[in-house]
């Protein structure tokens, strides 16, 4: 398949924010000024937005618990990403979700779950509206390889096999359920073959390259917008940094530094990079001019949020219900 | 919105009282079969799933041959996978569809608890308001011949204690038709627990759709000596009771409270500041259920009213057992309140009351 330059640069450009965004929320989360849990996809930005990139504002996504990249790529508000990690009313979710309940139904994220596989069906459930509706859409559903264990996940394929929805479910198993391995969770290949290749469109990527993710994902939203039904791929990639917070987990003694290093040097931010340098599609001047971009843009969200109010106690009971 | 066309009504005209000629008198099942007929036809965005929707029982006749009239797009059988298949409604109500989702027994709710409670009773709230899940999670709770264990279990307690849902349980004909019409229109979500007993009820049923507030309770029964609160199928061994007490003198109030969440606290403790006297009955467990939360509440907001400690009729905490002599041990009804409602009634014509025999 061959790629535009412009295409390329900006799967580049939406890895390096998401990368840049996550590196500036690790550096300042030691001060505690986000009271919330986060879930950093360091080393996964490449299937966010290899997906991403084939969605128009209207497809919907569905995310989890480690869901900045997800959120970032379909086109969430950076702004509003990081009020909400300060738990400000001006936050995604107005300060009541936090980290792992990030929102923004203007393009189509509509709330992403904590518990592990929840938005597995919900997304299935939005491809069968979609559906019912007769919509020109897809529903993506991201999800990882603890989600994998959960019993949703072969309920909501056997459903969306039965009716051809629209959806899309991207397993990025990266390798880990907080410590535990999923090697010890899951019986070699058994997700993959468990979910029927032979009823819908399923494919194993490197999760790391992001033009496999992309072309993978191409093939399976155009499969699902011309009706022929769900399609599963499994990017294969790895959690570099801890389940939860900021920085490495190395010292937990679970896996060993020479496993996280040799994951590390797998960067699908710095290896594409790379590859666009080598082949003179971009330069280190352009580099630098998209990294001072984003960084202005960062350090805007940033004091977006930290300038923004707080929500007020007495408001407690607001949207419990919806009028 | 079509949902705003349909008018509201407070009180049921003809509880209990459905002679005439221009009243049209329909069964249970087909009460909440009309509104679901109306509310298809009336919306697009509406469907009907749940394992055996679309089979020749027709979900006790409450779903019958609807795939029919609106194809099995709109009206469709399900697998089993309760979770998923809960999520997947969830999801299309994101999506901006109404699903109503049938189970025939509660307890198998209990295999959804993660998508009902963890999601759809969330997902308003955690996102501060940014999205909707307008959906009705209907189950009708077992009893009698045997059901046992695992297929009467009356799990409002339990539902009642998650903060998002909203909780329905009618009582009767007309309002199993508004109740559903009002649960559909509503951009939350909504568990209806229906009663396999109130299957046996005829009642008046007006053709035109009609939504009944949820939130409101009503007023089977005044009365000026006691208060006794009930719903669904124990508003009509409740209103019974009233009506064997009323031999003995004593006039007894009947609530019906229709919706357990929100619950309707104003009717309730201006009821028991008239009578300060209180039964709460319910067909669920005693612990942690409705009667314990109705009666807290009461102790909380209308002590001053009260003349006589507050007596429960539920359930006792043991599993339903099947054998028949064992499940007639198990239910509570009206020899319940009415025993119930005499130890905190004093009256005059009591040493003159007949024993009241039933059963």
């Amino acid at each position: 398949m061959k790629f535009s330059q412009e295409t390329l640069l900006r799967l580049y450009y939406d890895m390096f924010r998401i990368r840049k965004t996550q590196l500036r929320i690790e550096s300042l989360y030691h001060l505690d000024e986000m009271k919330t849990p986060i879930h950093l996809c360091i080393g996964q930005e490449a299937i966010a937005v290899g997906v991403c990139a084939n969605l128009n504002k209207y497809d919907y996504i569905s995310s989890s618990h480690r869901g900045h990249g997800h959120y970032l790529a379909k086109g969430g508000d950076l702004k509003k990403l990081i009020a909400e990690l300060y738990c400000r009313e001006t936050g995604c979710s107005k300060g009541h979700g936090g980290s792992m309940h990030l929102v923004d139904t203007s393009i189509g994220h509509m709330g992403s779950s904590s518990i592990v596989g929840g938005g597995i069906p919900t997304g299935t459930g939005m491809a069968l509206a979609i559906h019912m509706k007769k919509q020109n859409c897809v529903s993506v559903v991201f999800f990882g390889d603890g989600a994998a264990d959960e019993g949703v996940l072969y309920e909501s394929i056997n459903f969306a096999i039965i009716k051809k929805l629209p959806v899309i479910y991207i397993y990025e198993n990266n390798q880990f359920s907080v410590c535990s391995r999923v090697s010890a969770r899951q019986a070699g290949e058994v997700v993959f073959h468990a979910v029927a290749p032979e009823y819908m469109f399923t494919k194993t990527v490197d999760g790391n390259t992001v033009l496999e993710v992309y072309e993978a994902a191409r093939e399976a939203v155009l499969r699902a917008r011309n009706g022929q039904g769900p399609s599963f791929i499994e990017c294969k990639t790895y959690r570099v940094r801890g389940h939860a917070g900021a920085g490495s987990d190395a010292k937990l003694g679970y896996r060993s530094a020479e496993e996280i290093g040799f994951w590390e040097s797998k960067c699908p931010v710095t290896v594409f990079c790379e590859e666009l340098l080598k082949k003179g599609l971009i330069t280190q001047n352009e580099i630098q001019d998209m990294e001072q971009d984003i960084d202005l843009e960062i350090d805007e969200a940033f004091r977006f949020a930290q300038e923004s109010p707080l929500p007020k106690g007495e408001h407690i009971l607001q949207y419990l219900f919806s009028e | 919105m079509p949902w705003s066309k349909i008018k509201p009504e407070l009180n049921e005209p003809d509880f209990n009282n459905v002679t005439g000629k221009d009243k049209r008198i329909i069964p249970y099942a087909d009460a909440i079969r009309e509104a679901l007929d109306q509310a298809l036809s009336l919306d697009a965005n509406v469907f009907v799933m749940g394992q055996g929707v679309d089979d020749p029982s027709g979900m006790f006749g409450a779903t019958l041959n609807l795939h029919e009239k609106y194809g099995k797009k709109r009206v469709f059988d399900t697998p089993l996978a309760e979770n998923g298949l809960t999520g997947i409604a969830v999801g299309a109500a994101i999506g901006g569809m109404r699903p109503v989702y049938f189970h025939n027994r509660p307890d198998f709710l209990l295999l959804a608890m993660d998508q009902i409670v963890n999601h759809a009773s969330k997902w308003h709230y955690m996102f501060g308001g940014a999205v909707n899940v307008p959906l009705v999670i209907w189950a009708c709770i077992g009893r009698g011949w045997g059901s046992a264990a695992q297929h009467s279990q009356a799990l409002q307690g339990l539902f009642m204690h998650i903060p998002g849902l909203k909780l329905v349980m009618p009582a009767t004909c007309y309002d199993a038709k508004g109740l559903m019409l009002s649960s559909i229109a509503d951009n939350n979500p909504v568990i209806i627990l229906e009663h396999r007993y109130n299957f046996r009820h005829k009642g008046f049923v007006p053709k035109e759709p009609y939504r009944i507030p949820i939130g409101k309770g009503i007023i089977r029964k005044p009365g000026e000596d006691i208060t006794i609160i009930a719903a669904s199928y124990m508003v009509s061994e409740a209103y019974n009771a009233a009506l064997e007490l009323s031999k003995d003198g004593i006039d007894a109030e009947v609530i019906d409270l229709r919706t357990l969440r929100p619950l309707d606290e104003e009717l309730i403790l201006t009821s028991v500041k008239k009578t300060g006297r209180v039964v709460v009955a319910d067909t669920g467990w005693k612990t942690g259920g409705i009667t314990a939360e109705i009666s807290a509440l009461i102790a909380e907001k209308g002590f001053a009213s009260l003349r006589a400690p507050i007596l429960r009729v539920a359930c006792p905490d043991v599993p339903t057992p099947a054998g028949y002599t064992l499940e007639e041990a198990f239910y509570a009804g009206i020899l319940e309140i009415v025993t119930a409602v005499r130890k905190l009634v004093k009256c005059k014509e009591r040493a003159d009351a007949k024993k009241i025999t039933l059963k």
